[in-house]
């Protein structure tokens, strides 16, 4: 069997009757025979003897040239993996590596209806696999597409910690262009994935009168309609439904028409040339983000200060709160770190002037997490640190809406990097 | 119709049947497997579908031509659905008990499993999957099935998902989404319409006799067709057994004749012309198939008379032509073997011919529709179809129609349809669960029928009847309450409740049924109480009818309650005796005259009160002794 690989066209013999097919990978001990019929069976190897029929061809894959179309904007795709756009190849089981303009236009072929691409492979990994490192480059590579003149950035991500991304840019990043994040909850690989209609829309997203950093993702469970999310307000509610992303405390900047291809605005928005194109990528990845549960141990809140931890993010109960006995951790920990307090409830803001336990939490010194999400306020947390370690600024700077995470007040305007520095 | 010789046209013909499985719930989630009224959908959704590439990087034909991404599909959710039927969640594992009942018929058809099995995605992007894929796994291969007229292998045996129902155009019903069925492919061993006829009923006799799906749409045979020189053509969607002979005889006449048209096209010299928009020739027409539309001709070089030349009863040549028009959305084509027709004149006709420049001897194909694109892709597809004519007969797949004939549907699927199925893990199947299914697969119905006649001295008519009915079990119980053979009855007694009780089943509650009597609402419970009451001699047979009937309309109600209500409780053979008296007395006159002969009129009066209440053997008996002491 020495000379017989994965690709190859074989006979298997079994039981005096014969099985013609191509061998396939097996995650198992089975033999795996993808037949002429298309099916695949396995057989137990001890039941078989298997001889080579024809060694494996290679794929063959036909490209034509793309003409340039210079009436359309251009658009740079920035892929960091999941499923959106990536092939696997079902006989090695790897997904592949090789990712440019062309792969993303066989995918979604009405991408190149919307604008010219240009296709960067930054990162092929899973979202889970996401660091904060990443934010940074991933920020970087954007700012780098901006300055070669792209007129709308699409950033492909995988969805599960796409929120994340999506707060990080929004606060590293300051742009005159739309920087939409897109991802898929059904895989790529099957006919009915999402991952057409969320591209084509995140496309009509990023080449509109728009600036800043959003996600663009499926309205409902139809594929009629994307919504556009204020990327610092973007959180995954579903595990598995297509209009898993929602916004929170906000509403949706727009809607799109997968159908018509345009774009409704549903309340303020920045317009495109807004601000100057500038990048803020530093950032203090040793922050923490922890649930507070009944009965937890305080000794949780010293781990972090014992750990060397710069940062914390508690994500106390309903207006912001934890048991009474966290109080003095809490307080010893504020003293060396942000303490920042956010809420469970996902919806609505953190106010611990309230009750008891939430006055004794700000005279300890923790911070309130205003009407941010969690994630958000972890993120933020760990650029605010990343900007400045003077803990009057952090302070500041983390109370200051620097990206749409904040609701101050209806007539808040956008600070700018130089206003807040 | 003239039979055909169908060993010289070399015919030859295998079976693919789907059947539903009678599971509790659905194949990859745990939504249950019963079918919905749509009018009881609670919300409803839209996608689109586009083919994906097969894991070699193909991507399959029959997909292709499904529409790449423009079809906007209507899907009916309902209370008794998930998000797997919606394709908003991953699948389960495969139902087991699916699996169980798909390895039991592998094994009645002496088929050999494969030790894994592994769930493929089929690409079926018509819109009635919401995946945009049917999931499928190969169970089982190399068995055979014997009939009269010789065996036939069986090939394949896979387990897969039903599909949505069609509500109507591009709108689906989730409910039937995902129940299980299993997919049996025989080869072509079938050489004779009445051949493949006897295959399916040997078929649907094994699958009967596992746990499926009884009733209409649960069993569907797909038919692969070819002759020698012809090609190999699915029809899909037969339904009725009876249809299947006609089928196989007018696919047979179909091929024959395409190539007959063949032959005559390649004598001729016949050639294609190319796809031409002729509108200008209609700017003024008084047709309203024309009228405002854009209107696209191809010429035909000798192929006059051909495009109308019948091939099926009442389908031409051209009713080839216009399935594949009508598949890329024009309402139908009009050709020169029919002109002038359809208020299209003879003037119109000839300044159509003058223009594209035809011959006496060639043909001119036109269609028309408001949208040019769907005129210009419906009018290469005739090219295309009237290419393969010179050629012979197409490998396609064809939908049956009641009448027997068939219509295009689409392209022959290939092997790129497949391909693996990542969120379900392969499924070992080792020997020693084989072991097991094959220590207790079910009877066989020939068997089990053999046994009714054995146990319970039916005839052969009533034990096949009740051994081949859902009802069997039912009608095992009702058996056992009365100890059948073994217990204290006699042959007569055993025979008589047996008769009794198929009639009951079979015959009674269908009519009940067909009255429109709620008989669904019976419980086997209940059922079994109403036969308690009879073999307890508390109500006569007679009663019966009238008390499922109260039941299934009151399912509230006991058996007791019924009966009581409903009168039909026995009457003593005291009470018996004084209303026979009391008909006897008021008649003297009559009995005198008559002599015994007048149990027979009397009879009639005596049952009319006492139908229900007592039984017919024991009120003749009453009544003849009593005449027999009147006369005396």
């Amino acid at each position: 069997m020495g000379d017989i690989g994965h690709g190859d066209r074989v006979k298997v013999a079994r039981d005096k009757k014969e099985f013609f097919g191509v061998l396939m990978p097996s995650v198992t001990d089975f033999v795996v025979l993808k037949l002429d019929s298309g099916y695949n069976v396995g057989f137990a190897p001890e039941g078989i003897t298997m001889t080579l029929v024809e060694k494996a061809a290679p794929l063959a894959e036909k490209r034509l040239p793309r003409p340039v179309r210079p009436e359309l904007p251009r658009l740079s795709i920035i892929s960091t993996g999941g499923t959106i756009a990536s092939k696997i190849d079902y006989r090695t089981g790897a997904v592949t590596s090789q990712f440019d303009a062309d792969d993303i236009i066989d995918a979604i072929p009405g991408l190149a209806e919307i604008a010219n691409i240009e296709g960067t492979l930054l990162y092929n990994i899973l979202s889970e696999n996401m660091r904060p490192e990443s934010w940074s480059e991933l920020a970087q590579c954007v700012y780098n597409e901006v300055r070669a003149g792209a007129n709308g950035v699409l950033v492909t991500h995988g969805t599960d910690t796409l929120g994340y991304s999506a707060a990080a840019l929004s606060f590293m990043l300051q742009v005159p262009v739309p920087v939409v994040l897109v991802g898929s909850q059904r895989s790529a690989d099957r006919p009915s994935s999402d991952n057409v209609v969320n591209a084509i829309c995140a496309g009509v997203a990023a080449t509109s009168d728009l600036a800043g950093v959003f996600v663009v993702m499926h309205e409902d469970a139809s594929d009629e309609t994307c919504l556009v999310h204020q990327g610092t307000r973007t959180k995954k509610m579903h595990t598995s439904r297509r209009d898993a992303f929602r916004s929170v405390n906000a509403s949706p900047i727009a809607r799109v028409s997968y159908q018509e291809r345009s774009m409704q605005f549903l309340g303020d928005h920045t317009g495109r040339g807004g601000c100057e194109l500038s990048v803020r990528p530093h950032i203090e990845p040793r922050c923490a983000l922890v649930k507070f549960f009944p009965g937890a141990s305080p000794a949780i809140v010293d781990f972090y200060v014992t750990h060397g931890y710069k940062g914390l993010v508690i994500e106390g109960t309903g207006l912001g709160h934890v048991a009474s006995d966290w109080v003095p951790h809490i307080r010893k920990a504020a003293d060396v770190m942000p303490v920042v307090m956010t809420s469970q409830c996902v919806y609505g803001r953190v106010c611990d002037r309230v009750y008891d336990t939430g006055r004794d939490l700000l005279s300890a010194g923790a911070i309130e997490g205003d009407d941010m999400l969690s994630e958000t306020a972890l993120v933020k947390l760990m650029w605010v640190l990343g900007q400045t370690s003077d803990r009057f600024e952090i302070a500041r700077l983390f109370k200051t809406d620097v990206a749409g995470e904040i609701h101050a007040d209806a007539t808040r305007t956008r600070s700018t990097f130089e206003e807040l520095l | 119709m003239k039979e055909h010789d169908y060993k010289k046209v070399g015919l030859k013909a295998g079976l693919e049947i789907h059947q539903q499985l009678n599971t509790t719930s659905k194949l990859f989630c745990s939504s249950p497997t019963e079918l919905r009224d749509t009018k009881d959908a609670s919300y409803e959704f839209y996608r689109y579908l586009r083919p994906s590439k097969s894991e070699m990087g193909e991507i399959d034909r029959a997909a292709i031509e499904e529409g790449i991404g423009t079809r906007r599909f209507k899907y009916k959710a309902y209370e008794s659905t998930c998000l797997v039927e919606n394709d908003d969640e991953p699948p389960l594992e495969m139902n087991l008990e699916a699996l169980k009942i798909a390895l039991q018929i592998a094994l009645l058809l002496q088929m050999q499993p494969f030790e894994q099995a592994h769930t493929m995605r089929k690409l079926v992007i018509d819109g009635s999957n919401t995946s945009g894929f049917q999931r499928t796994a190969l169970l089982a291969a190399g068995g055979y099935i014997s009939l009269s007229s010789g065996s036939v292998r069986i090939d394949t045996l896979s387990i897969e998902e039903e599909a949505a129902q069609i509500v109507n155009k591009d709108i689906y019903s989730l409910d039937r989404l995902g129940i299980p069925l299993v997919e049996i492919g025989t080869a072509p061993g079938v050489t004779t319409p009445k051949m493949a006829r006897e295959l399916a009923l040997a078929l649907g006799t094994i699958l009967r006799a596992c746990k499926v799906k009884r009733g209409i749409g649960t069993i569907r045979q797909d038919i692969n067709i070819s002759i020698a020189g012809g090609a190999r053509v699915e029809i899909k969607g037969v339904q009725a057994l009876d249809l299947i002979e006609n089928l196989v005889r007018l696919e047979v006449t179909r091929q024959l004749n395409l190539l007959k048209i063949r032959d005559e096209l390649q004598e001729r010299g016949a050639g294609i012309g190319k796809p031409v928009e002729v509108s200008s020739i209609f700017a003024q027409t008084a047709s309203n198939v024309l009228k405002k539309k854009h209107v696209w001709g191809l010429l035909l070089h000798r192929f006059a008379g051909i495009v109308g030349k019948e091939i099926q009863p009442d389908r031409r040549l051209g009713s080839e032509f216009a399935d594949h028009a009508k598949k890329r959305g024009v309402a139908g084509i009009f050709h020169t073997d029919e002109l002038p027709r359809y208020g299209i004149t003879s003037r119109e006709t000839e300044a159509l011919l003058r223009f594209l420049k035809a011959e006496e001897s060639d043909a001119v194909v036109i269609l028309a529709d408001e949208n040019v694109k769907t005129c210009v892709e419906a009018i290469y597809a005739i090219m295309d179809r009237a290419k393969a004519a010179t050629e012979g007969v197409p490998e396609e797949t064809r939908r049956a129609l009641s009448n027997g004939c068939s219509e295009y549907m689409r392209p022959l699927p290939g092997a790129a349809r497949m391909y693996p199925e990542t969120d379900v893990s392969p499924i070992a199947v080792p020997t020693e669960l084989i072991n097991r299914i094959k220590a207790h697969l079910p009877e066989r119905l020939d068997d089990r029928m053999r046994r009714y006649r054995r146990e319970f001295l039916l005839n052969e008519e009533l034990a096949r009847q009740i051994a081949w009915s859902e009802n069997n079990q039912l009608f095992e119980q009702v058996m056992r309450l009365s100890g059948g053979l073994n217990g204290s009855h006699g042959r007569d007694e055993v025979k008589d409740s047996a008769t009794f009780a198929v009639r009951t089943l079979e015959g009674t509650i269908a009519e009940l049924k067909r009255d429109n009597v709620p008989v669904d609402r019976l419980t086997h419970e209940t059922t079994l109480d109403v036969f308690r009451l009879v073999n307890s001699k508390t109500i006569s047979k007679e009663g019966v009818p009238e008390i499922l009937r109260c039941l299934a309309e009151c399912p509230t109600k006991t058996a007791n309650d019924a009966a009581a209500e409903l009168g039909f409780v026995m009457l003593s053979e005291r009470e018996l005796q004084a209303i026979v008296d009391d008909v006897v007395q008021s008649r003297l006159e009559f009995v005198k005259a008559r002599g015994a002969a007048a149990v027979g009129p009397l009879m009639g009066v005596v049952m009319k009160q006492v139908r229900g209440k007592a039984d017919g053997k024991l009120v003749n008996e009453v009544l003849r002794v009593k005449i027999a002491s009147v006369l005396r």
